[in-house]
């Protein structure tokens, strides 16, 4: 990791020194991410993702006065959030100019609460989908380029209305993604009219599923809809219904979308339906060129979102003319949103001249951008049915 | 109608998996409580002897299944059964000669017995993960049902359907089998009868003439066929994961202690108290009140007493109750 950071921090010096002209000024953006932890497989191929972007601004030299953009790596221990605040105030001390982070929702909230706010510091979060981050008193300073799994409840609640279904039994992994997603998906469905006969916890690792399946049964519903993950209890659940005869089609949310589910469960699971995080843009396929190019895995998770929390923040710097993220926060939804000429990954520099000549902008990235209430992603979600054995997209949502 | 509805319903999630999971919680807690009977120690490594068993069957069906060879509707690995046993005596046997015997020679305390088997659950299960990985393995095949629910309700028209997986019927047969054969070694053989003997009393065994390091071959060489079977069966109906064998540990000396330790009919009516308590104790009555009530009597909420996250606790709730009023356990084994 060390060495990586250190080729990554000399890349960065080299370019700059070569393309920037006489660096006239410095940019340092924070990448705040959890490069030890949890999710410390998907660490590196989110800041990755970030530092692609700063340096296709350094090298086009259209930002501001020809500005180099450097990183500034930090962690965050995603569940350590003694770590991720110390962190974070030794980014600002730094003289970072705004935070790309934090990657989990507990610590992003922590790091937003102690650092950001007394700070007046801006954080662009690629990965926190915790709805709680959506009401939490932000003072206008956070942003976020993922969904919020309450988006992902209303998604599901629409596929279930709209196919005619009015009444699911919910069952979810045990854990904070589980039960956030489990209470979004309850609260949008029995709001517009569905009825939720029995919301139950399965815990994950566990050979017997009878008593889950036994109450989920009993309950009754006319699909079993179930919020966990599709190598663990899920297929447990899954199969267990199927066996027992409790339910023939379930409801499938983002963590049970995947080719090994189909292929466990067999024939019986054809007709389910679900849908995961994900845009037909033409973004997500160019930068996943861009990231091969570069060496890294560009559809690894949220790889794509924090290439797009590093491209806004420039964008908006050159739209406000000003690196003070008092000056352009306001214009993070400006150049994340409609009207203007849309611009997909590869073509900041151009995205930079149209805001240097006083143009609009309506930033795509690489996933299909779009800022809504609180400053979170819109979220576009594919919607899948199995149909043969294989998850097919129906459309995009 | 409707009472016969709600009795397919009560049979279709509470009775057909609780017997079923009931079986291998038994055949589990015969194994512990007979180590416990004769060698005088809880054996915290029984979940990773099962594991293990189960492994060594699994790669055999494997080997049977890409030669071809198949049991046609039954599972492939009732053929492998008997290798999987033989690979587990084996193992038994070695630990017993390699760690168990030098403790006994010591005539070491039955706590320290304990500590050491606790060593050799942490061997066992790095060496079955080190040959077959943590990862699900899948094994089964053959017909998958019995009865498939949907089946049913076109043969007989209710509105509930009635499922029989060919594992759930195989695990209660087999355990039938399995245990009225024990039962008949233990009290009519000789081997049997001098097992009992040094279980009852060792000094008199020793006197009697019955050589010590037979009888602990024969216990050792019986728990390990008894949990390579539990651990297959196990495997078959629900998936073979070395963690789950791990967990399972806790129920299966649950069972064991309810019946009341070093006795066999004990592990077995205790296996099912186990099982049974942990199905019917989280399930929601609804759909079976629903069908049995009239319609102004019909419960509206779910009925389900503990929600189902509760359904270990529901187990060692049981077990605390039975160790304070009963130490010795339902049917009468050693004090605890």
């Amino acid at each position: 990791m060390k060495k990586l950071l250190m080729a990554t921090a000399a890349a960065a010096l080299t370019a700059g020194t070569a393309y920037a002209g006489g660096h006239a000024k410095e940019v340092k953006l924070g990448v705040l991410f959890g490069f030890t932890g949890p999710i410390e497989s998907l660490a590196p191929a989110m800041g990755d993702g970030a530092e692609l972007a700063m340096e296709e601004v350094t090298k086009s030299g259209k930002l501001l006065d020809s500005a180099t953009v450097t990183s500034v790596r930090a962690d965050t221990g995603c569940i350590d959030n003694g770590l991720a605040v110390a962190n974070g105030e030794k980014l600002v001390a730094e003289g970072v100019n705004g935070i790309i982070g934090g990657d989990c929702s507990g610590v992003t909230g922590a790091i937003l609460q102690n650092v950001a706010i007394p700070n007046g510091m801006v954080m662009i979060s690629p990965s926190a989908t915790s709805p709680g981050l959506s009401t939490m008193e932000d003072n206008g300073l956070f942003f976020r380029t993922s969904p919020s799994d309450a988006r992902e409840g209303q998604v599901m609640a629409e596929i279930l209305k709209e196919r005619g279904i009015n009444s699911i039994a919910l069952t979810y992994t045990n854990n904070d993604y589980g039960k956030g997603l489990a209470d979004a998906i309850q609260s949008s469905f029995e709001e517009v009219g569905g009825e939720v006969t029995i919301v139950t916890a399965h815990e994950d690792g566990k050979g017997d599923y009878s008593a889950e399946v036994g109450a989920l049964a009993s309950a009754g519903g006319d699909i079993l809809v179930v919020a966990g993950y599709l190598d663990q209890g899920g297929l447990g659940i899954i199969q267990g219904s199927l066996d027992s005869g409790a339910f023939d089609t379930f409801g499938l949310p983002g963590g049970m979308i995947g080719d090994s589910l189909p292929a466990n469960v067999g024939a019986d699971l054809d007709g389910s339906f679900g849908q995961i995080a994900g845009s037909d843009s033409k973004g997500a396929e160019i930068f996943a060129e861009m990231a091969k190019e570069r060496g890294f895995d560009g559809t690894s998770a949220y790889a794509s979102e924090s290439y797009d929390a590093a491209a806004l923040f420039l964008l908006a710097m050159q739209a406000a003319n000003s690196t003070n993220p008092a000056d352009y926060v306001g214009k993070i939804l400006d150049v994340a949103n409609a009207p203007g000429e849309p611009i997909n990954p590869g073509e900041l520099g151009k995205a930079l001249e149209i805001l240097a000549a006083g143009g609009d902008i309506d930033y795509q990235g690489a996933t299909g951008v779009e800022l809504i209430g609180p400053g979170e992603s819109a979220g576009s979600y594919r919607e899948i049915e199995v149909k043969d054995g294989k998850n097919e997209t129906l459309r995009f949502r | 109608m409707d009472l016969l509805n709600a009795l397919v319903a009560l049979t279709n999630f509470v009775v057909v998996p609780g017997l079923a999971y009931g079986s291998q919680l038994a055949l589990g807690a015969l194994g512990v409580t007979l180590i416990y009977g004769i060698l005088r120690f809880s054996n915290f490594a029984h979940g990773d002897t099962m594991a293990f068993g189960a492994m060594v069957t699994i790669l055999i069906t494997w080997a049977f299944q890409s030669m071809g060879i198949s049991a046609g509707p039954l599972p492939t690995a009732l053929l492998a059964l008997p290798f999987g046993i033989l690979g587990t005596i084996g193992l038994a046997l070695l630990t017993d000669r390699t760690v168990y015997r030098f403790y006994r020679q010591q005539k070491a305390k039955p706590v320290i017995f304990v500590m050491v088997s606790l060593g050799v659950m942490f061997m066992m299960n790095g060496i079955v993960r080190f040959i077959i990985g943590p990862g699900d393995q899948r094994f089964a095949d053959g017909e998958r049902f019995i009865i498939k629910a949907r089946t049913f309700k076109q043969m007989t028209g209710l509105d509930e359907g009635l499922a029989i997986k060919t594992t759930q019927g195989i695990t209660v047969i087999t355990a039938i089998i399995v245990v009225a054969v024990l039962f008949w070694f233990l009290n009519k053989t000789r081997t049997g009868k001098s097992m009992r003997a040094y279980s009852d009393n060792e000094d008199l065994a020793l006197l009697s003439g019955i050589n010590p390091e037979r009888v602990v071959m024969y216990t050792w060489m019986i728990v390990a066929a008894l949990a390579t079977i539990a651990g297959v069966l196990y495997g078959l109906d629900k998936s073979f994961k070395p963690f789950t064998y791990f967990q399972l540990l806790l129920p299966i000396f649950a069972s064991a202690i309810v019946g009341g330790l070093g006795n066999p009919i004990g592990a077995i009516a205790g296996g099912f108290i186990i099982a049974f308590s942990e199905v019917t104790i989280t399930y929601a009555w609804k759909k079976v009140l629903t069908y049995g009530l009239p319609d102004s009597l019909a419960p509206d909420g779910l009925v389900q007493l503990l929600s189902t996250d509760y359904k270990f606790a529901v187990s060692f709730a049981i077990l605390i109750v039975v160790l304070l009023f009963k130490p010795t356990g339902l049917f009468k084994g050693k004090a605890v």
